[in-house]
């Protein structure tokens, strides 16, 4: 319940709201049934996975290259579940009870989580995550109903202004949370690295950027706190 | 490989292309989480490569943005951004005043530079 208080609390309503109605109106726009636009929205979670998914049957993209696509856009999943679990799990939680909460983590959800979740008594910290995560997916399939609906009347600069939410809201509340040097630095590096490397044409630019990004933010860390 | 998405029926299509290979990495998580203890050195690393991850993940959306947004041009969508994150400074970090600045920057942008 606590969870679902701070979701109905966090900035991230409004933004999600904002996205997914851009969401349910790209998969109208493609053919795609509204059950299916809600039931990708729950299966997937993770924005950008969606939109790859959606725009990959538009293009007639093979399979296998979508499939690609989506998984090297879900790579941040593995960083971002293991960084939370070990803050929520205590020594009686069981594997099954992790599911959930890693199924709900998207950026939203592991931001919000990060910063809310050292509050809640250790106890109640998955309860707390699976809450907040159910609390934010909620409105982003009446989102994803309402975008799909109004789908024809949508302005261009409309839909290039709830696609500029995604980037938007992740810096501002990345940014919130980098209060340590090494959190900052990372979030630096990553912003100049990885661009650096995806116009180089270097294969998996996101993956190689975001680890030598972090490991060189630790490094640094690690001088710091050892001098 | 050759199949594409729309041979597979669109459920199929769902879990094969979008469930499964964004889920492998949420089970990979729960896994490596297991040899994790909260406070430990480790978790400190991975937490600032999930960071710059995710860094990498905003910069490419800017510089090459999905549909509409690629209709806005580079230096609005830089502008908005950058002045978006000083209204986020400026308003004692505030998350929903830096998303407003930066989406009404963004739509003056677009409106003055079509």
């Amino acid at each position: 319940m606590i969870g679902l208080k701070a979701a109905a609390k966090s900035v991230f309503i409004y933004v999600m709201f904002g996205t997914f109605i851009g969401y349910g109106a790209l998969c109208h726009d493609l053919g795609f049934s509204l059950t299916w636009a809600l039931v990708s929205t729950v299966l997937i979670w993770a924005g950008p996975a969606q939109v790859i998914v959606v725009t990959a049957l538009g293009s007639g993209l093979s399979a296998g290259e979508a499939a690609i696509a989506v998984s090297l856009s879900g790579i941040r999943l593995l960083p971002m579940v293991a960084a939370l679990l070990p803050l929520i799990r205590t020594k009686a939680t069981r594997f099954w009870q992790l599911l959930l909460p890693a199924h709900l983590t998207a950026v939203s959800m592991w931001v919000e989580s990060l910063r809310m979740a050292p509050g809640v008594p250790p106890e109640r910290r998955i309860a707390f995550c699976n809450g907040l995560g159910l609390g934010l997916m909620a409105p982003t399939l009446v989102a994803t109903v309402v975008g799909f609906m109004l789908a024809q009347r949508l302005p261009t600069l409309f839909a290039a202004a709830v696609l500029f939410l995604t980037p938007m809201s992740f810096t501002v509340s990345v940014a919130r949370n980098s209060r340590e040097l090494v959190d900052k630095l990372a979030f630096i590096l990553g912003l100049a690295l990885t661009p650096v490397f995806a116009l180089a044409k270097v294969d998996l630019a996101l993956l190689i950027g975001g680890v030598l990004a972090g490991s060189i933010a630790f490094a640094v860390h690690r001088l710091k706190e050892g001098a | 490989m050759t199949a594409t998405v729309r041979d597979l029926g669109p459920y199929l299509a769902l879990v094969l292309v979008g469930f499964l290979p964004n889920e492998i990495w949420r089970v990979l998580g729960i896994v490596i989480a297991r040899g994790l203890d909260e406070g430990s050195e480790l978790l400190v690393w991975v937490r600032a490569v999930a960071t710059a991850v995710l860094a990498g993940i905003i910069a490419q959306l800017i510089l090459s943005p999905p549909g509409a947004l690629a209709t806005v041009a580079l230096v609005v969508r830089l502008a908005a951004v950058v002045i978006g994150f000083l209204a986020f400074l400026l308003a004692r970090r505030s998350v929903f005043i830096g998303v407003l600045a930066g989406e009404l920057a963004l739509v003056l942008g677009a409106l003055m530079w079509p």
